[in-house]
């Protein structure tokens, strides 16, 4: 059977094939125990493979870079699928992006050279972090838009409820304690 | 009154802003490269590995750089429009040949027709970067200067190419 296949079958993402090479690591420590259908220890077999192959291994001299790396990484946004980040996503696009911050970063360009590198050709759609212009501002300020709208709605409409009850208060109150008091001067004799 | 009109209006602006959502399209990304160079590139040439094409043979011509693969399912949709495209001989179509395996390449134009003056193998990916692929296939629109016009991306339609390209090479092909 052909890898390819089983990732069909299967949507591999990172996290998945770590959870599946756990359950593989499981099967294979118990299988030594018990017997499990060995076309099931073929299949997570054929599957983790699959995550074995999908792993990248990085080599970098200086730890400052790693860091680099990963944070680039998270960062950047996978154009494919489009909620994923470069590092989360096992498209090709997403596998030549890393491979490309990578190779930035052994040419010791920095942070801000690779997201313009990036930017350049992808536009800002490409940061998960995008950065504040005028064609953005509605993305950053829309949430306190919102906010905003909303404490001026609640502030009208609590303002609105309590109106009556004041209006009722200046006329109607005082007679209220002008009867208090006669009741409380004269009791109840009246 | 005024509580019924309050919601309904809301429910309208909700609705519209819903309407509208479902029209855009995701995919779309707009491209910052537009009216910008097209970045420079030298890849071999499909058929001929030993040669290789750049951007600077290209210049002062009006020509689109279709990104496809063999691979690629929309591009066999796209494929037969594009050789309709070419048949009319209004500009040079370079083919950019992505990711892709030469022999599958080439079987596929031998079996589907070869609308491209001449397809380029980017096998790493690296020009794709560069021009900030994301989706094949894509076409790219460049002026005679080495300018970058327009961008599609997805497969081209007939009426893509009547409402879109058609007028837009033309207008090209008339400037300086």
């Amino acid at each position: 059977m052909k890898p390819l296949q089983v990732q069909h079958l299967f949507f591999i993402d990172t996290l998945v094939c770590r959870y599946l090479l756990n359950i593989q690591f499981l099967i294979t420590t118990h299988i030594q125990k018990r017997k499990t259908g060995a076309a099931q220890v073929l299949m997570l077999f054929i599957i983790s493979w699959n995550c074995l192959a999908a792993v990248e291994y990085r080599k970098f001299e200086d730890p400052q870079k790693v860091q680099t790396y990963h944070h680039l990484i998270s960062e950047l946004r996978c154009l494919v699928c489009q909620n994923q980040t470069i590092a989360d996503s096992n498209a090709d696009l997403a596998k030549d992006l890393r491979r490309q911050v990578y190779e930035m970063l052994q040419q010791g360009k920095s942070q801000q050279e690779i997201i313009a590198f990036m930017t350049q050709r992808y536009g800002d759609f490409v940061l998960y972090n995008p950065p504040f212009k005028a064609k953005t501002g509605l993305l950053w300020l829309g949430p306190v838009l919102f906010l905003v709208t909303g404490l001026v709605i609640v502030v009208f409409l609590a303002r609105r409820s309590k109106a009556p009850a004041d209006e009722t208060s200046d006329t109607e109150q005082q007679a209220l304690k002008a009867r208090a008091k006669k009741l409380l001067d004269n009791g109840d004799r009246s | 009154m005024l509580k019924y009109i309050i919601p309904l209006i809301l429910f309208i602006v909700m609705a519209g802003f819903l309407a509208m959502g479902l029209k855009l399209d995701p995919r779309e990304i707009p491209s910052p490269l537009i009216d910008k160079p097209a970045p420079d590139f030298a890849l071999p040439v499909l058929t001929r590995p030993e040669r290789t094409l750049s951007k600077t043979d290209l210049a002062g011509k009006v020509w689109l750089l279709n990104v496809w693969a063999s691979w690629c399912v929309s591009c066999r949709q796209e494929h037969p429009v594009l050789n309709q495209l070419a048949q009319q001989h209004v500009t040079t179509i370079v083919g950019l040949n992505y990711k892709d395996d030469p022999t599958a390449a080439k079987q596929w134009l031998g079996q589907l027709g070869n609308p491209y003056n001449v397809s380029v193998m980017d096998q790493e990916g690296r020009t794709g970067i560069d021009y900030g692929v994301y989706g094949v296939p894509e076409t790219f629109v460049i002026d005679k200067k080495g300018m970058i016009r327009y961008k599609h991306t997805g497969p081209v339609s007939i009426e893509d190419v009547q409402q879109i390209f058609l007028p837009l090479i033309a207008r090209l092909q008339a400037e300086a």
